[in-house]
């Protein structure tokens, strides 16, 4: 179990239920991630892909089956709980990178801690200039989101996403909206932090090149996973 | 826990500063539109206030607060027998002038009263004032000079002489003065009917700025007075001065109810001047209501806005782990600093306006503009604020994160 970071139990999807527009969205989902696993997540869109990973996000709630986070079932646990979780267990990157605009690019990558802690420590603040020289920004630390490109705010994305040393990082179509060269970018960046870090990664992706490069593969159609292929030997 | 609610409160007041600062524009209108708004209900209160209170403080100057008289005298009717019905014409007595009974009693009574500050026996009655061919209808007024210097302080208005009665001495209106051509130091004769007549040396000549004071008014001695309205040892009036003077007419009820006597209030004898102040502060009132509902919807909408441009970025502070308590204060936390902040500035505005006011204006009376004004303007502003944020902020706190992350 320690090894497990995550664990879906049969967890079933359907939205505004005992409605004309209830619709079933996941059935019978059965996963585990490993520690340190890069897995990616395809399939064709309105596979429930998303809506997978916001129930993994704890952004939603299953209708059915059990959601064990680092072994802690979470279907019925509070808001607050879910919250504290997302903060402290997991790291987001969307594919619209969502940076707050009010804040520098170094105040973004430092927001889940500042969520959390208040002001920032001097180590914190060293913590996140280390991250933004691992992605490789670091000389932006001062600019706004406003002013640097799309791959490099995903960058920022990512090294905020990675500040709380998550055990569990989600990516949600990071490379949907960069050009393939920016895209090979992050993606080698994806590896990278896996590698050194040693995060479980769970990237959805449309990107096959993308999806081709993971050790592990999972293809959700029509709300079932139909495969769930390990291409090569997880990193240990 | 303390730490983790003063961590939170960081947090929170810099997301809040930083929305604010990053709206600019947004937030430079609003703020206009809250100092506009503070600084007019400032300046319009000062005004008013500043008006209401020299206009009372003129009127008071030459009345007393609360007046205490004999009851009216009425007829009694012999009670009818049992199933009898009468028809009556009844013709009201005519009241004569009459002393109060026991008056040195209700004197040490009402002196004792923790609310009066002054409390003075007058004996008043009408009179004739001959000076040579001259003849003036007068009302003479017996005083006991310290005392009733502590209701009206006639000597802070005198244009000529001193204020000194007793003793053959008389103090005498300025209109009554010119009509019969006296001066300080002339003599004037009183006649007060059935032949009771005195002489009197005018030892100092008044004008309260009110015409019907300045040419009625003779004050005398209280003896001197009683013997010519034949009262001897009577007096007609008890004038007294209060501690607040909205408060009289309440305490005129209580005064009734403790003497048996009449008691009128300032406020009754002068209905129209209160009807005046009134209906002035009921339009002070609804200006500043409105003013303020106008600057509260402002401060919601711009926070509405506010709300929906940033849904993505609640999204993901929610997705970060950010509570719904945490976006909530954000929000309530700007409509305040906007009622702080845009106050504050109304405030120095509308301080600027009194004194422009104070400097070119009629230059009748001086508009002060007292701390506490200042303080609960800003309170109020800073309340409204916060009320005004409320329903944006609960917005935002409900925000799903997963569908406001995927808002475009």
């Amino acid at each position: 179990m320690s090894d497990e970071v995550l664990r879906l139990d049969a967890i079933g999807k359907t939205f505004n239920p005992g409605t004309q527009l209830e619709s079933t969205v996941l059935r019978d989902i059965n996963l585990r991630l490993g520690r340190g696993e890069l897995t990616a997540l395809i399939g064709p869109s309105g596979s429930g892909k998303s809506t997978l990973l916001n129930l993994i996000g704890l952004l939603d709630v299953p209708s059915s089956g059990e959601l064990y986070l680092q072994g802690q079932p979470t279907r019925n646990s509070d808001d607050q709980t879910r919250t504290r979780l997302r903060n402290q267990a997991l790291g987001f990157v969307f594919q619209f990178h969502h940076l707050v605009s009010a804040f520098s690019v170094l105040e973004n990558v430092l927001m889940p801690l500042i969520i959390r802690d208040g002001r920032p420590s001097a180590e914190t603040v060293e913590l996140a200039h280390g991250l933004l020289r691992e992605v490789g920004l670091d000389n932006l630390a001062a600019k706004k989101p406003t002013e640097i490109s799309g791959g490099q705010q995903q960058r920022v994305a990512i090294a905020r996403a990675l500040i709380t040393r998550p055990p569990l990082l989600l990516a949600d179509e990071p490379t949907g909206n960069l050009d393939s060269k920016t895209a090979d970018g992050v993606f080698e960046l994806f590896r990278r932090i896996n590698d050194q870090f040693g995060c479980s990664i769970l990237v959805v992706t449309h990107d096959p090149r993308l999806a081709a490069s993971c050790p592990r593969t999972v293809q959700l159609v029509d709300g079932r996973i139909v495969s769930d292929e390990k291409s090569a030997p997880a990193p240990s | 826990m303390l730490r983790r609610w003063r961590a939170s409160a960081w947090t929170e007041w810099l997301i809040a500063l930083r929305f604010l600062v990053d709206n600019r524009l947004q937030t430079l209108m609003i703020l206009l539109g809250i100092s506009v708004g503070s600084a007019v209900i400032v300046f319009i209160t000062a005004l008013i206030s500043g008006l209401q209170d020299n206009v009372v403080e003129r009127t008071l100057g030459t009345q007393a607060h609360i007046r205490v008289l004999t009851p009216d005298q009425f007829n009694r009717l012999a009670p009818l027998p049992d199933g009898a019905v009468s028809l009556t014409l009844e013709n009201p007595r005519a009241q004569r002038l009459r002393s109060i009974g026991n008056w040195q009693d209700v004197v040490a009574v009402l002196d004792r009263h923790p609310r009066l500050l002054a409390v003075s026996p007058v004996v008043s009655g009408p009179a004739l004032a001959l000076s040579g061919v001259a003849r003036e209808s007068v009302a003479l007024v017996g005083i006991d000079p310290v005392r009733y210097e502590r209701i009206i302080p006639i000597s802070e208005d005198l244009v000529a002489g001193e204020f000194r009665v007793g003793a053959g001495d008389g103090v005498i209106g300025s209109e009554l003065a010119r009509d019969l051509g006296l001066g300080v130091g002339d003599k004037l004769r009183l006649d007060g009917g059935a032949e009771r007549e005195a002489v009197i040396d005018i030892a100092g000549i008044f004008e309260l700025g009110v015409r019907e004071l300045d040419a009625r008014y003779v004050y005398l001695d209280l003896k001197q007075a009683q013997t010519l309205l034949a009262l001897p040892g009577g007096v007609t009036v008890i004038d007294t001065r209060v501690d607040e003077i909205f408060d009289a007419e309440q305490l005129a009820r209580r005064i009734e109810r403790l003497t048996g006597l009449k008691a009128e209030s300032w406020m009754q004898t002068n209905g129209q001047l209160r009807n005046a102040l009134k209906s002035q502060s009921m339009t002070t009132e609804m200006i500043r209501l409105f003013v303020g509902i106008s600057v509260a919807f402002g401060i919601a909408s711009v926070l509405a806005v506010s709300v929906v441009q940033r849904t993505r970025e609640i999204g993901i502070l929610r997705a970060m782990g950010s509570p719904r308590g945490q976006i909530l204060r954000v929000f309530l936390l700007q409509g305040g600093l906007l009622g702080l902040i845009g106050s504050a500035i109304g405030c120095a505005v509308g301080w600027g306006l009194v004194q422009v006011f104070n400097v070119f204006g009629p230059g009748l009376f001086q508009v002060t503009v007292g701390p506490e004004l200042i303080l609960g303007s800003v309170l109020v502003a800073m309340f409204a604020g916060v009320l005004a944020a409320a329903v944006p902020a609960r917005r935002a706190a409900r925000y799903d994160p997963a569908e406001a992350i995927r808002y475009v």
